[in-house]
């Protein structure tokens, strides 16, 4: 029939078009990147397996405690949020749930060479260092130290942590979430002045990005945007995929009641559709 | 003073003071519509179902939106998208249907030009429509700017930013503009009033007088025939529906216009629940930042073959600066579908296959349209700007061979009379 030919050529140019300018068009601006990396390859493993009970001598003989609060076993932040922005332009994390949402791998490199692990060594050139010192051990086997500190940690975390809190342990320090009226634990200013520009608001961070492209960049930022001063966390999958959780449930927080409402409105209008077509064909028999 | 008597009922009392009866046939039963068209003659109907979607989402909206550079972005992304009930709705069907309007717009423009229904005596439909075209994307584009996010920001600075070029007034002009040095919230003000008043006043002014310049020159057919109204109005009211070339607007084309709509809008509302980010462009839920610009910065998919006319002359010609040229192309492509009728010499009012030579002319148009919309996104380089260069240059060959191409298919459909 014509009708449906002429339907059929409106259809294809639609398509083309949609094509060019949207998938097409974002896959030429938005190079494809190497999928997210949960083992952090690139920074080796430590062949020591760690024992939890020296673990926490080893975590008090380092001297995690004089920056890093571990308020789950009563060992509260040694500087209040001013005092340690001012201090390290970024409060330093609460250790409590580390065990659980950082990747073992990670946290043994982070130890050992913060910057390296977090992959922001190009911010500390010129004599600058990252505040937390690299450790050089305690005297004995280095690798066993970290490793017995990890295992520490991982033995004090608790086993299942809510999206909110992996959100409020891994980003909140430098990150607000306005829209839950969650601000970022750093003074502004202090927090400006060591990253470089204010961390942007994560309210709607879910629309602006999507999870797939949220999926690749906190893993490992560097990989969507060369040169930011945003590090890798560290976080394990099912942490991340908590976070990006998190950030949907408030950035688009009408989602469910979206997808629910939409199958109703299609089957109404499909119906008004098929009404209509009956009607007009009864109409046009008169005339035809 | 006409006789006014004990009406029978409310149907009666208005007709002794509006003539409601009279009109009702003027308008609907006895406005009389081609029978041979197909379904490309609802698109009408369909951009007036969207506009009425436009003005009533924009009103629910603007009881919550807030025209301060300090305010919009939160009061869109949180208090409409987030605590008023169904705002996000509002919301949704308000940006998809202005990115979907368009697309009817390019789909009824291209009908008419396929058609012939521009010339003899239906040049003021074509201007009038051209018009709201000019409008529309006004309208569009000062829309853009009211969430106040990063491509709000960044396109209104590239976009006022072109007026700078004209000779002379041209800094003093982007000034006046933007009412300030640079894209501030005096900007962001007026271009709201634009938005919400002055545009919608002047789009419903000129849709009045689209709708008035069909009137006399009647709405064309499948095959350009000129057919006598009076002759086949008759004969359809006498009783001889079937052998009358003309239908009654209400009910027989407005049935088929329904069909054609319900399809149209179960679509439309798939595209507003679950595929709206060709329409909602993802970057502008980051708010404005005048420090941070964007690393791609593109217009909204409907501008960018004209875009990319601006952008395709990328090389400085004969001590010309790429600018200047672009700009003037881009002046060109933007008033030159204006001028359809008076370049098209062939007098006769017949569908493009009927056409030797338009028939070519059109579907290259086309393509070079998609051409130029495709890679007016593309980030500008290597390749990508010699493909847009040429493109650019086509669509520009190709309006000044039009008045020639037409003139020789004259002598194949029917000689210049």
């Amino acid at each position: 029939m014509k009708e449906l030919k002429i339907l059929s050529i409106v259809v294809a140019f639609t398509l083309v078009l949609y094509w060019g300018v949207e998938p097409f068009a974002h896959s030429q601006m938005h190079p494809h990147v190497a999928p997210a990396d949960f083992t952090f390859k690139d920074l080796g493993t430590n062949p020591k397996k760690g024992n939890a009970t020296k673990g926490a001598e080893d975590f008090m003989n380092a001297g995690c405690i004089g920056c890093h609060g571990l308020k789950s076993q009563g060992m509260p932040s040694p500087m209040d949020n001013a005092t340690a922005s001012a201090s390290f332009g970024v409060v330093p994390p609460d250790l409590s749930t580390a065990g659980t949402i950082y990747s073992e791998n990670f946290l043994s490199a982070l130890i050992k060479d913060p910057a390296h692990a977090l992959n922001v060594e190009h911010k500390f050139t010129d004599g600058r260092t990252h505040p937390m010192p690299k450790f050089y051990g305690l005297g004995g086997d280095i690798d066993q130290e970290v490793a017995n500190i990890v295992a520490y940690l991982k033995s004090i975390a608790p086993k299942e942590v809510s999206d909110e809190q992996v959100f409020e342990d891994a980003c909140q320090r430098c990150h607000s979430m306005k829209y839950d009226k969650k601000y970022s634990n750093s003074d502004p200013e202090a927090l400006k002045n060591y990253m470089g520009t204010t961390p942007p608001d994560l309210s709607i961070m879910i629309r602006a990005k999507g999870r797939e492209y949220l999926e690749t960049f906190i893993n490992d930022p560097q990989k969507q945007l060369k040169g930011t001063s945003m590090p890798r966390v560290g976080l394990t999958k099912e942490s991340q995929e908590q976070v990006i959780n998190y950030l949907e449930k408030v950035g688009d927080r009408k989602k469910a009641e979206r997808e629910s409402l939409g199958v109703k409105v299609i089957i109404y209008m499909l119906i008004f559709t098929i009404l209509a077509y009956l009607w007009k064909v009864k109409i046009w028999r008169e005339v035809h | 003073m006409a006789e006014i008597t004990k009406a029978n009922g409310i149907g009666d009392w208005l007709d002794q003071r509006l003539a409601t009866k009279k009109l009702a046939k003027v308008l609907m039963s006895e406005y009389w519509i081609p029978k041979n068209i197909n379904f490309l003659w609802a698109m009408g109907v369909v951009l007036v179902v969207l506009f009425a979607i436009l003005i009533i989402s924009g009103i629910f909206l603007l009881m919550y939106y807030k025209p301060d550079i300090n305010l919009a972005f939160d009061s869109v992304n949180y208090t409409i998208m987030q605590e008023v009930d169904y705002g996000w709705l509002w919301r949704h069907m308000h940006g998809v249907a202005a990115s979907m309007i368009f697309l009817v717009i390019y789909i009824h423009m291209f009908t008419g030009i396929y058609y012939g229904s521009y010339k003899k005596g239906r040049e003021m439909i074509w201007l009038t429509g051209m018009a709201l075209f000019g409008i529309f994307s006004a309208e569009a584009f000062s829309g853009y700017m009211l969430p106040w996010g990063q491509m709000s920001y960044w396109a209104a600075q590239v976009i006022t930013n072109l007026f700078g070029a004209i000779p002379v007034i041209g800094d003093a002009l982007v000034v006046w503009i933007r009412g300030d040095y640079a894209v501030a919230d005096s900007t962001l003000t007026r271009f709201f009033m634009l938005h919400v008043l002055l545009l919608p006043l002047a789009i419903i002014g000129l849709i009045a007088v689209h709708f008035y310049s069909l009137r006399i020159p009647h709405v064309n057919n499948q095959e350009g025939e000129d057919i006598d109204f009076d002759k086949e109005s008759e004969k359809y009211l006498a009783g001889n529906k079937k052998e009358s070339k003309v239908v009654p607007f209400w009910p027989v084309f407005l049935s088929k216009d329904f069909f054609v709509t319900g399809a149209f809008l179960t679509f439309y509302f798939y595209l507003v629940f679950y595929h709206f980010n060709f329409a909602m462009d993802p970057i502008n839920f980051e708010p404005a930042n005048p420090m941070k610009t964007p690393a791609h910065i593109y217009p909204e998919w409907y501008f960018l073959w004209s875009y990319e006319v601006l952008r395709g002359f990328f090389f400085d010609i004969a001590g010309i600066a790429a600018m200047n040229i672009g700009l003037v192309a881009f002046g060109f492509a933007n008033v030159i579908f204006m001028l359809l009728p008076f370049l098209d010499k062939d007098p006769n009012v017949v569908p493009a296959h009927k056409r030797p030579k338009f028939r070519i002319w059109f579907w290259v148009l086309l393509l070079d349209l998609m051409i130029l919309t495709v890679y007016g996104k593309l980030p500008p380089t290597g390749m990508n700007a010699w493909v847009g260069f040429f493109a650019a240059i086509t669509f520009i060959g190709l309006w000044v061979a039009l008045p020639f191409i037409t003139k020789s298919d004259a002598k194949v459909t029917g000689g210049v009379k």
